[in-house]
C-alpha cells in the first residue's frame, strides 16, 4: 500500500511538524489517531490529508486517551500506528502507555513539548515532559525517548522511533519542541532503498506452539497479530508466557517486568545515541538536547576560538539514558553544563552519571531557548 | 480441570483459564455462554474474530473466548476495538464489558463509537454496580439503592442505556435480561450480522456484591426479579424503555441501517488512492 | 406427482425418537440452582452430594421427563450441564 507517493523522495522546505509526518509515512506508518492540539496539531492536519493517498488511515479521535488505545488497537491489528500530541494531552495518554509497555505494543508516541504545567504556555517550547516519558506511567518500565534538534531529524528520528518500536516492541518517543516542530528548514528525504525500515518480527511456529509473550534471546518475543489465525490473548494485567492472568503470582511478576526493563536495558548499547563535538580533551562539556543542543554548538564553538576547552555531547536518545557517554567525558572534564527549558530534569540524570564532576544547570522558562551567549557564559562562569 | 472440560462448548474457551472467576450465580457466565451460543449456530469464522474488553468482573470475558482477544485498561475498550476495526475492517470486532467501564469512565468513548456509526458490536453486562470494587455505585445504579457508596440510599439518576445508545446513533439496541437467554442469544446473532454500532444491554445478576445489599441473596432472587419485573415490548419506542426496580422493559428498540465510518472512509481513500 | 402427497400413517414403533442425555459435569457447577428451577418439566433436583466448589450440584430426577429444551444448557453460567438428543429405536 501507499507505493511511491509514500516517500517524498527529494529536497523540500518543510515545518518540522510536517517533516515528522513525513519520517512517520516514510517508515511505514499507516495508522494515525490524534486529538488537536498546539503545537502538534499540523502533525495530525498533515496526516489527515497524506494517510488517504498512502492507503493509511486517519481519525480524529474524541480526546488522547482515545487516541492512544486506538494506536494500540491497530497496532495489534498489524498496522505500524503513531499519535501525537503536547504536554495536557500527554498526560492523558499515560495509564495507556502503560498499557503499551504491558502488552509490547509496537507504537510511536510524538510529543511536542510546550510549557507547563496544565496548559501552560501552548505557543512556546518547553522540555519539561523528559521526565514524564520515562516515568509517567505508573509501575517500572523502559522506553525509547528521542530528542530531535532539527526539522532533518523530525524525519530522521521518527522513521528511527518506528524501527526502535518495531525492534523492541515497546512504545517509543519522539520528544520535539515548540520551535523544531514550527520551524521551516531544508529537509532532504532519500529514495526508499535508503532508508532503513524494520519491521516486527512474526512468529515462525503454529498456533498450538505459539506463545505470545515468550521471548527470544534478545528478550522479545514474536509478535502474532488478530485476524492471523494465532488466537491469542493479550491483557494489561500481570501475564504469562502464554498471555494469561497471573495476579497473585509473584515470580510471573518478576519475570515479565524484569524482561520488560531488560529488553531495552541489555540492548542500550545498540539503542544509546549522541553525538559528540570536541569532547577529547573538553574541561568543560556542555550536555544538551533538542533545539538548546543547537545553542549549545554555538557557545561550545565561541568558547574555543576564546581558547576555552569546551565539549558538546548531544543526547539523541533520553532513554535509555546515555549514562556511559556522560561519564566518559566527565572523567576529564572540570564541569559539565547542562541547560534545559526546564527547572532541572535532565541534569539529574547526568549528576548521577558524572559522580564527582559538579554539574550546572542552566534553566530557562517561558521563552525561546537558551541563546549561545548564555550558554557560553555557564561555560565561562564554570570553565 | 482442562481434562475433564467435556462441555459442546468447550472449544470455544480457553481451558486452562476455566473455571473462571465469576461467583455462583453471577449473570456473567450466562451472557458468557449465550455469546458462545451465537458464535457456534452463525458458524463464524474465528480466526477472524476479536473479542475485547475492559476491566470488571465482565472484563475477563476476552480472556476466555479462545479467539484473538485484548484486555484493555478501564473504560478504554471502544477505542481500542475502533482502532483494530479500522485498521482491518475485515475483523468481527466484539466489545464485552461493563456498566462502570463503558458508560462512567469510558462513556465518552461510547457516545463518540455509537455518533461515527464504527462497525463494532458492543454488549454491556449491567449488572448496576462496580462489582470488580466491590460493589460502588456506578451510572446505572438505580436511585434509592444500596452500595458501599451510597450507603444511605443512592441520589444520583441513573443512566438508561437504551436512550443513550438510540440518542447516540447505534443502529441496533436491545436490552435483554439473563433470564431471557433465547432471546439474548438470538439478538446476539443479528447483532453480530449487523454491519453498524450495535449495542445489547444485558441486565444481569450480581448476588455477591449488589443483590446482597439490596435483599437479593442469590443469583436465583435476582433472576426472580427479572422475571417479575420485565415486561417484553419489542420495537416499542426506546424513550419509553423503562428501567427500574419495578419495571425493566426489554426488547429490540432499534434496527436500522446507515454506512459505517469505515464503509465511508474506505470508500474515500479507495477514491483518493485512484486518483493519485 | 400426486403420489407424493399420499402418506402412510405413521408407524410410532419404527420412528427414531430422540432419547434425553443430560450430562452435568458436576465438580464445574457453583450450585445457582438456575438450571433447577428454571427447567420447565422439573427433570433436576439439587442432589446431597457436596462437589470439588463446595456447592450441591444438580441431579437427575427422571431423564424421561426431558423435552430436550435445553434451557438448563443455557442458563448455566458454569458450563457445568448440557444435554444431547439421542437418537434411538423405542425400548433403547
Ligand atoms: C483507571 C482505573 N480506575 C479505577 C479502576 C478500578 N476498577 C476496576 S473495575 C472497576 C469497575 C468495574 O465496574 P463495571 O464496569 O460495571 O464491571 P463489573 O465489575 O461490575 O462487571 C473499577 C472502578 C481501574 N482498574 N482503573
Ligand atoms: S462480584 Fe458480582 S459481578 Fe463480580 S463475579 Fe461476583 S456476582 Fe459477578
Ligand atoms: S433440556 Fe429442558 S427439560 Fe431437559 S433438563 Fe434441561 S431444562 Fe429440563
Ligand atoms: S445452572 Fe450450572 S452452575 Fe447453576 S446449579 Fe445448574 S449446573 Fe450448577
Ligand atoms: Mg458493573
Amino acid at each position: 500500500m501507499g507505493g511511491d507517493k509514500a516517500v517524498l523522495t527529494g529536497v523540500h522546505f518543510m515545518s518540522g511538524d510536517i517533516a515528522c509526518a513525513e519520517g512517520a509515512i516514510a517508515a511505514g506508518c499507516r495508522f494515525f489517531a490524534g486529538y488537536p492540539i498546539t503545537p502538534a496539531t499540523e502533525i495530525a492536519e498533515h496526516m489527515a490529508a497524506r494517510m488517504p493517498e498512502v492507503g493509511g488511515i486517519y481519525i480524529q479521535m474524541e480526546d488522547e486517551i482515545a487516541s492512544i488505545a486506538a494506536v494500540i488497537g491497530a497496532s495489534y491489528a498489524g498496522l505500524k500506528a503513531m499519535t501525537a500530541t503536547s504536554g495536557p494531552g500527554f498526560s492523558l495518554m499515560q495509564e495507556n502507555i502503560g498499557l503499551a509497555v504491558m502488552t509490547e505494543a509496537p507504537c510511536v508516541i510524538v510529543d511536542v513539548m510546550r510549557g507547563g504545567p496544565s496548559t501552560g504556555q501552548p505557543t512556546l517550547p518547553g522540555q519539561q515532559d523528559v521526565m514524564q516519558v520515562k516515568w509517567g506511567s505508573h509501575g517500572d518500565y523502559e522506553i525509547i525517548a528521542l530528542a530531535p534538534s532539527s526539522v532533518q531529524e523530525m524525519f530522521d528520528f521518527t522513521v528511527e522511533a518506528f524501527n526502535l518500536a518495531e525492534t523492541y516492541r515497546v512504545p517509543t518517543f519522539v520528544m520535539a519542541d515548540e520551535i523544531v516542530a514550527h520551524m521551516w528548514e531544508r529537509v532532504v528525504i532519500p529514495p526508499p532503498e535508503n532508508i532503513r525500515i524494520v519491521n516486527r518480527k512474526k512468529p515462525s511456529v503454529s498456533r498450538d506452539d505459539y506463545m505470545p509473550f515468550m521471548p527470544d534471546d534478545d528478550l522479545v518475543p514474536p509478535m502474532a497479530c488478530f485476524g492471523e489465525g494465532y488466537r491469542f490473548h493479550a491483557t494489561g494485567l500481570t501475564h504469562d508466557e502464554r498471555g494469561y492472568p497471573r495476579t497473585q503470582d509473584s515470580e510471573v511478576q518478576t519475570r515479565l517486568v524484569q524482561r520488560l526493563c531488560d529488553k531495552i536495558r541489555k540492548n542500550a548499547d545498540k539503542i544509546v545515541r549522541v553525538e559528540e563535538v570536541m569532547l577529547d580533551d573538553a574541561d568543560v562539556v556542555v550536555v544538551a538536547y533538542g533545539i538548546v543542543a543547537r545553542s549549545a554548538l554555538s557557545a561550545v564553538r565561541r568558547a574555543r576560538e576564546q581558547g576555552v576547552k569546551a565539549g558538546l555531547l548531544r543526547l539523541i536518545t533520553l532513554w535509555p539514558f546515555p549514562g556511559k557517554h556522560v561519564a566518559k567525558a566527565a572523567e576529564k572534564a572540570k564541569a559539565i553544563i547542562v541547560p534545559e527549558m526546564n527547572c532541572g530534569q535532565i541534569v539529574r540524570e547526568v549528576e548521577r552519571a558524572a559522580k564527582t564532576t559538579p554539574a550546572y544547570h542552566v534553566p530557562k522558562l517561558g521563552e525561546n531557548p537558551h541563546t549561545p551567549m548564555e550558554i557560553f557564559a555557564a561555560i565561562r562562569r564554570h570553565g | 480441570m482442562a481434562g475433564a472440560f467435556e462441555h459442546p462448548f468447550a472449544v470455544y474457551l480457553r481451558a486452562a483459564m476455566i473455571p473462571h472467576i465469576w461467583c455462583s450465580g453471577c449473570g456473567n457466565g450466562v451472557i458468557l455462554n449465550a455469546f458462545i451460543h451465537a458464535l457456534d449456530e452463525l458458524r463464524m469464522d474465528l480466526d477472524k474474530f476479536v473479542v475485547v474488553s475492559g476491566i470488571g468482573c465482565i472484563g475477563r470475558t476476552a480472556g476466555y473466548t479462545n479467539v484473538d482477544s485484548f484486555h484493555t485498561t478501564h473504560g478504554r475498550a471502544i477505542p481500542f476495538a475502533t482502532g483494530v476495526k479500522l485498521a482491518k475492517p475485515e475483523l468481527e470486532v466484539v466489545v464485552i464489558s461493563g456498566d462502570g467501564d463503558l458508560f462512567a469512565i469510558g462513556g465518552n468513548h461510547f457516545i463518540h463509537a455509537a455518533r461515527r456509526n464504527i462497525g463494532i458490536k458492543v454488549i454491556c453486562a449491567n449488572n448496576f454496580n462496580y462489582g470488580m470494587t466491590g460493589g460502588q455505585v456506578g451510572p446505572t445504579t438505580p436511585l434509592e439503592a444500596l452500595t458501599t457508596t451510597t450507603p444511605y440510599g443512592n441520589v444520583e439518576h441513573p443512566f438508561n442505556l437504551v436512550h443513550l445508545a438510540t440518542a447516540s446513533g447505534a443502529t441496533y439496541v436491545a436490552r435483554w435480561t439473563t433470564l431471557h437467554v433465547r432471546m439474548l442469544t438470538m439478538s446476539i446473532k443479528k447483532l453480530l450480522q449487523r454491519k453498524g454500532f450495535s449495542f445489547i444491554e444485558v441486565v444481569s445478576p450480581c448476588p455477591e456484591i449488589y443483590g446482597r445489599r439490596n435483599n437479593m441473596r442469590t443469583g436465583l432472587e435476582m433472576m426472580e426479579w427479572f422475571r417479575k419485573a420485565s415486561v417484553i415490548a419489542n420495537f416499542s419506542d426506546p424513550a419509553k424503555a423503562e428501567i427500574t426496580p419495578e419495571k425493566i422493559v426489554v426488547g429490540e428498540f432499534v434496527d436500522i441501517e446507515k454506512p459505517t465510518y469505515e464503509q465511508l472512509l474506505y470508500g474515500k481513500i479507495a477514491k483518493i488512492v485512484k486518483k493519485e | 406427482m400426486v403420489a407424493n402427497f399420499l402418506r402412510a400413517p405413521m408407524n410410532e414403533k419404527k420412528v427414531l425418537k430422540l432419547k434425553a442425555e443430560i450430562h452435568i459435569l458436576k465438580d464445574q457447577c457453583k450450585g445457582c440452582g438456575f438450571c433447577i428451577h428454571y427447567c420447565p418439566k422439573k427433570v433436576l433436583e439439587e442432589s446431597d452430594e457436596i462437589n470439588a466448589r463446595g456447592v450441591h450440584p444438580p441431579r437427575v430426577v427422571d431423564e424421561k421427563n426431558c423435552i430436550l429444551c435445553s434451557f438448563c444448557t443455557a442458563v448455566c453460567p458454569d458450563f457445568a450441564i448440557f444435554v444431547r438428543g439421542k437418537q434411538c429405536m423405542d425400548g433403547c
